[in-house]
């Protein structure tokens, strides 16, 4: 080891994030929380009202919560599925992962062991790591996707035959799942994954940005990537 | 010809008072207007009445039970008796060779024109082990049922048994009980789903009727059930809503909301996720339903309510970890492990980055 953060080097930094992908990540990222305290106070309400029932709106409010926090995060990943296309390249790392690259499986292998303490150093990179890249498509693309399915799915229920919700995703998810109590509980359990997700999501984020090559919090802030040593990049941009 | 609805409605002593009361009743329950209340009646007066065969299967006669005990005395003694005409081993008041025969009559004198109404679902190991459960006139009932589905106009699939598997089918269903839409070689012709366990006996006459009245079947969901009467849930038609929505509910059984007539949300109610008409028509004459009685909705009209974990329990079990624990309890579980394994993996790259540290130094 002989370069470290401390050493001088005039790497130049790289604009990889742009204005709407970062606005995109922190309003998603946003949402995500609001959906998960309601959701989970939907599932688990809060203690009794008491009093005249036409004097509260307590559940009404939550979920009224959860449902605009909903619909705000399926357009945003909308936007962010139109963004892969108008956005630049590294906009759209997210939703393919190179699957049929042999060296970039030797990243992800490279990067596992960097998390298991095995190399000493990991590599360099302007976009996200291959590990990175592999765990969002998977924790993060697929699993949003479900979400929003099967929380369309639960909203059409409310919204009735002849709405759009209904027709698009009730009337074909619940009874895929079998009935809506079981539609209910995959959506529940998958919220834990995302909660999972996120956990694993923020410690890596900040962790990566203390001890590998390159800047990562800050980058989704200012949408700049600096490096901490001027040698090469290892994924070739 | 045979009789009309109406010659068998006379002859059991009903007036034509009530008689019409009944038509502009179905009517109401069908979600017609008030000119269709005519129709019916006009149908039930001209038409010939449908060769109904009702059979049973592994059940526990409770769709029976409900029929008989219609509030409306016309569902009762016009739609039964005419059922009872032809053949219900469970009511019939004849039995043996004879009243066996009238099955294999009816297939053959009415073919493709009867309505095979399924009470109960066969178990299918009977076709596996030639185990001898549900022996109907010295026959396994998969063959009865068979025989009797090939040639019928359409099969209805009384509650939830026929429908779902119901009670019968819950793990580890030792019989293989199977609800009719998936017994193999049943023909053909269509089926109607009408679940509950047991459905609403106004629900049960008026599927006939509408099938009478317009010659065709009812509009169904995607999951086979009439949408007239299963395409809200009980949650939406229910008249606690207001209580859910203030956020009142019923904490423990003998509390306060309990008195008050809170929402049974909590206590497991299952209304959110059932598709029924019980909170619109309601039970026993319109009198009540589980609901206003105080008792949280089991969801009874639903595939799988039977294993799905405790009737009083917000949160369905998930069997798949070979425990019993919710969504909450393994998420939780599994949120703690992430947190643990975040904290250790800190810790370590800690420890290791301050010794590269001293390691350069």
């Amino acid at each position: 080891m002989t370069t470290m953060a401390t050493k001088p080097h005039n790497e130049p930094a790289v604009y990889v994030y742009e204005a709407p992908l970062r606005l995109w990540h922190w309003i998603n990222a946003f949402s995500i929380i609001v959906l998960c305290v309601t959701g989970y106070f939907i599932g688990s309400p809060l203690p009794t009202m008491s009093g005249e029932a036409s004097d509260h709106y307590l559940m009404g409010y939550i979920r009224f919560v959860h449902f605009t926090a909903g619909y705000i995060f399926a357009i945003g990943f909308l936007f962010r599925i139109y963004w892969a296309f108008a956005g630049n390249e590294h906009a759209r790392q997210l939703f393919m992962p190179p699957i049929f690259n042999r060296e970039w499986w030797g990243g992800v292998w490279h990067e596992t062991k960097w998390y298991f303490f095995l190399t000493k150093e990991p590599r360099k990179y302007i976009g996200h790591n291959p590990l990175a890249v592999l765990a969002m498509y998977i924790l993060f693309v697929w699993i949003v996707l479900f979400m929003i399915v099967t929380g369309f799915a639960l909203y059409g229920e409310g919204t009735g035959y002849d709405s759009w919700q209904y027709t698009l995703f009730s009337s074909w998810v619940i009874p895929l799942f079998g009935q809506s109590q079981d539609v209910h509980t995959w959506h529940h359990a998958v919220m834990w994954v995302m909660i999972c997700f996120v956990m694993i999501h923020v410690y890596v984020a900040i962790r990566e940005d203390i001890m590998s090559r390159q800047s990562l919090v800050s980058t989704m802030i200012s949408g700049w990537r600096t490096f901490k040593d001027n040698r090469s990049v290892d994924d070739g941009h | 010809m045979t009789d009309t609805f109406y010659d068998v409605m006379r002859r059991q002593g009903i007036t034509r008072r009530s008689f019409l009361k009944f038509c502009s009743l179905t009517a109401a329950a069908m979600g017609l207007s008030p000119i269709y209340a005519s129709k019916i009646a006009h149908a039930m007066e001209n038409k010939p009445r449908i060769p109904v065969l009702w059979l049973h299967g592994l059940e526990c006669t409770c769709c029976s039970e409900s029929f008989i005990r219609s509030g409306h005395p016309l569902a009762k003694d016009v739609i039964l008796s005419m059922i009872s005409l032809d053949y219900d081993s469970v009511i019939m008041a004849s039995a043996g060779h004879e009243a066996e025969a009238i099955v294999d009559e009816v297939i053959a004198e009415h073919k493709g024109k009867y309505i095979l109404a399924c009470e109960g679902n066969p178990g299918l190991e009977q076709d596996v082990t030639g185990g001898m459960s549900c022996i109907v006139g010295g026959k396994p009932y998969t063959a009865q049922l068979r025989a009797a589905a090939k040639d019928a106009m359409a099969i209805i699939s009384w509650g939830s048994c026929a429908s779902w598997g119901c009670v019968q089918a819950a793990k580890p269903n030792p019989t293989g009980a199977t609800p009719i839409h998936k017994v193999p070689d049943i023909g053909n012709a269509p089926i109607i789903k009408v679940p509950g366990c047991p459905p609403i006996a106004e629900v049960m006459t008026a599927v006939i009727t509408y099938m009478l009245t317009f010659e065709q079947l009812p509009t169904l969901d995607r999951q086979g059930r009439p949408k007239m009467f299963y395409s809200q849930r009980i949650h939406d038609k229910c008249y606690r809503r207001p209580h859910f929505d203030a956020g009142q509910f019923v904490e423990q059984w003998d509390d306060e909301g309990a008195r008050q007539g809170y929402c049974l949300y909590k206590m497991g109610c299952k209304g959110p996720t059932t598709y029924n008409a019980c909170s619109t028509i309601r039970w026993n004459g319109g009198l009540s339903f589980p609901i206003q009685s105080g008792h949280p909705c089991i969801g009874c009209s639903e595939d799988g309510f039977w294993d799905k974990g405790g009737f009083y329990d917000r949160l369905s079990d998930i069997n798949q970890f070979g425990i019993e624990s919710n969504a909450d309890e393994i998420g939780m579980g599994a949120a703690g492990l992430v947190g643990g394994a975040v904290a250790a993996h800190a810790a370590v790259s800690a420890l290791k980055r301050t010794q590269q540290k001293g390691d350069e130094e």
